[in-house]
C-alpha cells in the first residue's frame, strides 16, 4: 500500500505543483538554516575525545595575585589561571598518580627547509612531552612518538604534522631525515596524520579555539633549554622584573598547559590531594595566597569554563529553529488548505471502504515525500549556506574551520525531515481522516 | 439483505434539530431492485448514508446481509462498506487524476487483493459496462454515461452484495439514462440488491418496489412498474407491500 500512496502523492504533487514547490521550499529554507547553525554549534559545543572525557583532566593551581581586585579572569574571579608556573608544572610533573601525564607550551619555531624542495618556514611548535600523543589519540602516518629518554634529555627529535610534512618533504615519508629547527639540528621521528580537533581543547589560551593544531612538535624542555620564551600564552602578575630567562620560569608567571590522564576516581582523588598536598606546602611558604582552589577538569568542563560556546551560538541556534517552527506552521497551513481541497476525493475514498487510518497514512506518506524533498533541498541549501560562512569567515582565524559539513549534517537534516513531517503533517492529515465520508459526496 | 427498524437520525446545531429519519423500518431482501423517491429534503440521502453506512444513527437496530452494524466500530464499518456495499454516486465522483483502471482498482486495493486478482475483476467489470477498451482513459475523456458506467464498474468490480445508488442518472440525458438503468437491471438479475434513490417516476417504476420517504417517514409505496415476480417482504409499520 505505502507504494500505492507515494504514487498517490505524486499525482498530488503534478495537480498542484505550485503549493508542492511551496512547501518544499519551506521546510528546505528552515532545514537549511538549521543545519548550518547546528554543524557550526556542534562543532563549537562537540567534544572532541569524548571517548576520554572523564579521564582526561586539565590541571589548574590559582597561584594567582591574591589582591581581591586582580582576579586572573575579573568575569570569572572564582576560576584558577588556565595554566601554570614553570616550578609548579615542574613539581606536579614528577607524580606518579597519573597513567599518563603532560606538559605544554607553543613555541615559535623556524624550520630551514629542505634544499630542492622547500624553503624555510615558520611554523607553529609545540613543546611538550612524549605522553601528548597518546594521551590525545594523536594518529600517526609515519613513524611515532620519541621515547622517554628524549624528553629528558632532551634529545633533538620532532615530530611533523601531516600538513607541515606535505609542505617539506612532499608527504614523502619523512622520518629519519634531519632539519633545523631554530638553527638546530633535528631529526624527525615522526608524521602526524590527519588530526585537527575541534575545538583545539589541549590548549586554549593559544589562538582560537577553532585554528588549526601545531606542525612542529619537539620535546618540551628544549624551551628551557634553549631559553626560549612561550610563543603563546603567558600571564604574569606582580612586581618582581623579569629580564632574564632564569627570572621567567621563577616567576610567577604562567605559561604552561597541563593535562593529566586518571584511569580511576581513586586515582584522581589521589592526584587531587596531591596538588592540595602541594598547595599547602607552597602555602605555608608564603606562595598561593589565594584560598585553595585546585582543579582536575575534565574535557567538556574545559571547553565549558573556558567559555568555547558562546552565548550568541545558543540564541543563532535558538533563532534557526525558530525560523524551522515559523516554516513549519507555513507548511501545516498550507497542506490543511491542499488536503481540504482534496477533501471530496478522500471522502469518496472512504466511501469506497478505506479507514480513516488508511487515509491518514496516505496523506501521511504526501507529507513525507514533501519532507524527504525537502531534507535534500535543505541540505543542499546547508552545504552552500556553510561554504558561504567560510567564504566569509576566511580570514577569521581558523573561525571557517568550523563551518565544515559532517556526516551528522546529514543525520540532523533527515532526523529534522522526520520531526517536520510529523510536526507539520500529523494534524492536517488527521483532520481530513475524521471527516465524514458523505460530507462531500453529494457535493463533488 | 438490510433491515432497519425504527431507525432515527437527527442532525443538530445549537439553533436547530432536524430530524432526517423517523422510526425508519424498513426491510430489502435479497436480489431485489428497490427504488427510493421522496421529495427534496425528505430523508432519500439520510437513509442511503446510513443503509451505507456513511452515517451513524441515533436509535434503532440496522441489520446489514445478516449482521447487526448498529454498533460497529468504524474501522468494521470501513470494511463492512468495502466488502458488501457498492455506491453510485449522481455526479459520477470518479478521481479525476486517475484513469478508467485505476479507478476502479480503488476499492480493491483497500481489500488488499493481489495485483492479478484486482486485474482480472477490473477488466471483467469493465467489460460488462462496456468500456475494457478504454481502460487508460482519464475520466475528463469521457462522456457522462461513460463515466457513469466506469462509476457502475467500480460498485460491481468488488463483487458486493448491495448495491446504493443516488440519483445515478441526474446527471444524464434520457437515451443515457435508459442504459444505466439497463446496465442496472442486469446487475441485479445477476444477483446483487440494488436500492436507487431516483425522482424519475419512470426510472422508479421500473424497480420491483417503489419506497416513499416524506419527512424521514416510509409513508407509502405506489403500485409499481410489475417488471418482475419477486416476493417482497416490508416491516409492519413502514410501508405497504407488494408480492408480484
Amino acid at each position: 500500500m505505502l507504494a500505492y500512496y507515494f504514487r498517490l502523492a505524486v499525482k498530488s504533487f503534478r495537480r498542484t505543483p505550485g503549493l508542492t514547490a511551496l512547501m518544499v521550499c519551506a521546510i528546505a529554507l528552515g532545514i537549511g538554516t538549521c543545519v548550518v547553525t547546528l554543524t557550526v554549534y556542534h562543532a563549537m559545543s562537540g567534544n572532541p575525545i569524548w571517548w576520554k572525557n572523564n579521564v582526561l583532566y586539565a590541571v589548574t593551581m590559582d597561584s594567582w595575585d591574591p589582591s581581591p581586585n586582580d582576579a586572573y579572569d575579573p568575569d570569572h574571579p572564582q576560576l584558577a589561571p588556565p595554566q601554570l608556573t614553570y616550578r609548579d608544572a615542574e613539581y606536579l610533573y614528577q607524580s606518579t598518580i597519573p597513567r599518563r601525564k603532560v606538559i605544554m607550551t607553543q613555541l615559535i619555531g623556524m624550520l630551514s627547509g629542505v634544499p630542492g624542495k622547500s624553503v624555510p618556514i615558520q611554523a607553529p611548535t609545540r613543546a611538550t612531552t612524549r605522553d601528548f600523543f597518546s594521551m590525545f589519540d594523536v594518529p600517526f602516518q609515519f613513524g611515532g612518538a620519541w621515547d622517554a629518554a628524549a624528553d629528558s634529555g632532551p634529545e633533538p627529535v620532532m615530530v611533523l604534522s601531516k600538513r607541515e610534512n606535505e609542505k617539506l618533504f612532499g608527504g614523502a615519508n619523512s622520518v629519519g631525515q634531519t632539519i633545523l629547527w631554530n638553527a638546530h639540528r633535528f631529526r624527525i621521528v615522526g608524521v602526524l596524520a590527519d588530526w585537527r580537533p575541534l575545538p583545539r581543547f589541549y590548549d586554549l589560551t593559544t589562538h582560537s579555539p577553532w585554528s588549526n593544531p601545531d606542525d612542529v612538535y619537539v620535546p618540551f624542555q628544549w624551551g628551557p633549554t634553549l631559553k626560549q620564551l612561550p610563543g603563546g600564552n603567558s600571564s604574569c602578575w606582580g612586581s618582581n622584573a623579569v629580564n632574564t630567562y632564569e627570572d621567567f620560569i621563577g616567576s610567577e608567571c604562567v605559561w604552561i598547559e597541563m593535562w593529566v590522564e586518571l584511569s580511576t576516581p581513586q586515582a584522581r582523588e589521589q592526584m587531587q590531594a596531591y596538588m592540595d598536598s602541594y598547595w599547602a606546602t607552597q602555602h605555608k611558604a608564603g606562595r598561593f595566597a589565594r584560598p585553595l582552589n585546585n582543579h582536575l577538569t575534565n574535557v567538556s568542563g574545559w571547553l565549558k569554563v573556558n567559555g568555547v560556546v558562546t552565548g550568541d551560538s545558543r540564541i543563532l541556534l535558538r533563532l534557526a529553529f525558530a525560523f524551522l517552527t515559523v516554516c513549519l506552521i507555513n507548511t501545516v497551513g498550507i497542506l490543511l488548505a491542499k488536503f481540504l481541497r482534496a477533501a471530496p476525493t478522500s471522502g469518496l475514498r472512504r466511501a469506497l471502504g478505506a479507514s480513516r487510518r488508511e487515509i491518514f497514512v496516505q496523506h501521511l506518506a504526501e507529507v513525507a515525500a514533501i519532507s524527504l524533498g525537502g531534507a535534500a533541498l535543505g541540505l543542499a541549501l546547508g552545504v552552500a549556506g556553510l561554504g558561504a560562512v567560510r567564504t566569509l569567515y576566511t580570514n577569521s582565524d581558523g573561525y571557517s574551520q568550523l563551518a565544515h559539513f559532517d556526516p551528522l549534517g546529514i543525520a540532523w537534516a533527515l532526523g529534522l525531515a522526520a520531526l517536520s513531517t510529523l510536526a507539520a503533517g500529523l494534524y492536517p492529515a488527521w483532520t481530513v481522516g475524521r471527516l465524514p465520508p458523505s460530507l462531500y459526496l453529494k457535493s463533488r | 439483505m438490510l433491515k432497519m427498524q425504527e431507525v432515527s437520525k437527527v442532525y443538530r446545531t445549537d439553533l436547530i434539530e432536524t430530524h432526517a429519519l423517523r422510526n425508519f423500518s424498513l426491510e430489502v431482501k435479497s436480489g431485489q431492485f428497490v427504488s427510493v423517491s421522496g421529495p427534496s429534503g425528505s430523508g432519500k440521502t439520510t437513509f442511503l448514508n446510513v443503509a451505507g453506512l456513511l452515517e451513524t444513527f441515533d436509535t434503532g437496530v440496522y441489520e446489514l446481509d445478516g449482521g447487526d452494524v448498529s454498533r460497529l466500530s468504524d474501522d468494521a464499518r470501513s470494511r463492512m462498506r468495502n466488502e458488501k456495499i457498492g455506491f453510485i454516486f449522481q455526479s459520477f465522483n470518479l478521481i479525476p487524476d486517475l484513469d478508467i483502471y485505476d479507478n476502479v482498482d480503488v476499492p480493491l486495493r483497500y481489500r488488499r487483493m493481489k495485483a492479478a486478482e484486482r486485474h482480472t475483476r477490473i477488466t471483467k467489470a469493465l467489460e460488462l459496462v462496456g468500456l475494457a477498451s478504454r481502460m487508460k482513459h482519464m475520466p475528463s475523456q469521457l462522456s457522462g454515461g461513460q463515466q457513469q458506467r466506469v462509476a457502475i464498474a467500480r460498485a460491481i468490480a468488488g463483487d458486493p452484495a448491495l448495491i446504493l445508488a443516488d440519483e445515478p442518472t441526474g446527471n444524464l440525458d434520457s437515451l443515457m439514462a435508459r442504459q444505466v438503468m439497463d446496465l442496472l437491471e442486469q446487475i441485479n438479475e445477476m444477483g446483487t440488491t440494488i436500492v436507487l434513490v431516483t425522482h424519475d417516476p419512470e426510472l422508479a417504476r421500473r424497480a420491483q418496489r417503489n419506497i416513499h420517504i416524506v419527512d424521514g417517514l416510509v409513508i407509502d409505496s405506489p403500485p409499481p412498474y410489475e417488471r418482475r415476480t419477486t416476493t417482497v417482504a416490508f416491516s409492519a409499520d413502514a410501508t405497504s407491500s407488494r408480492a408480484g
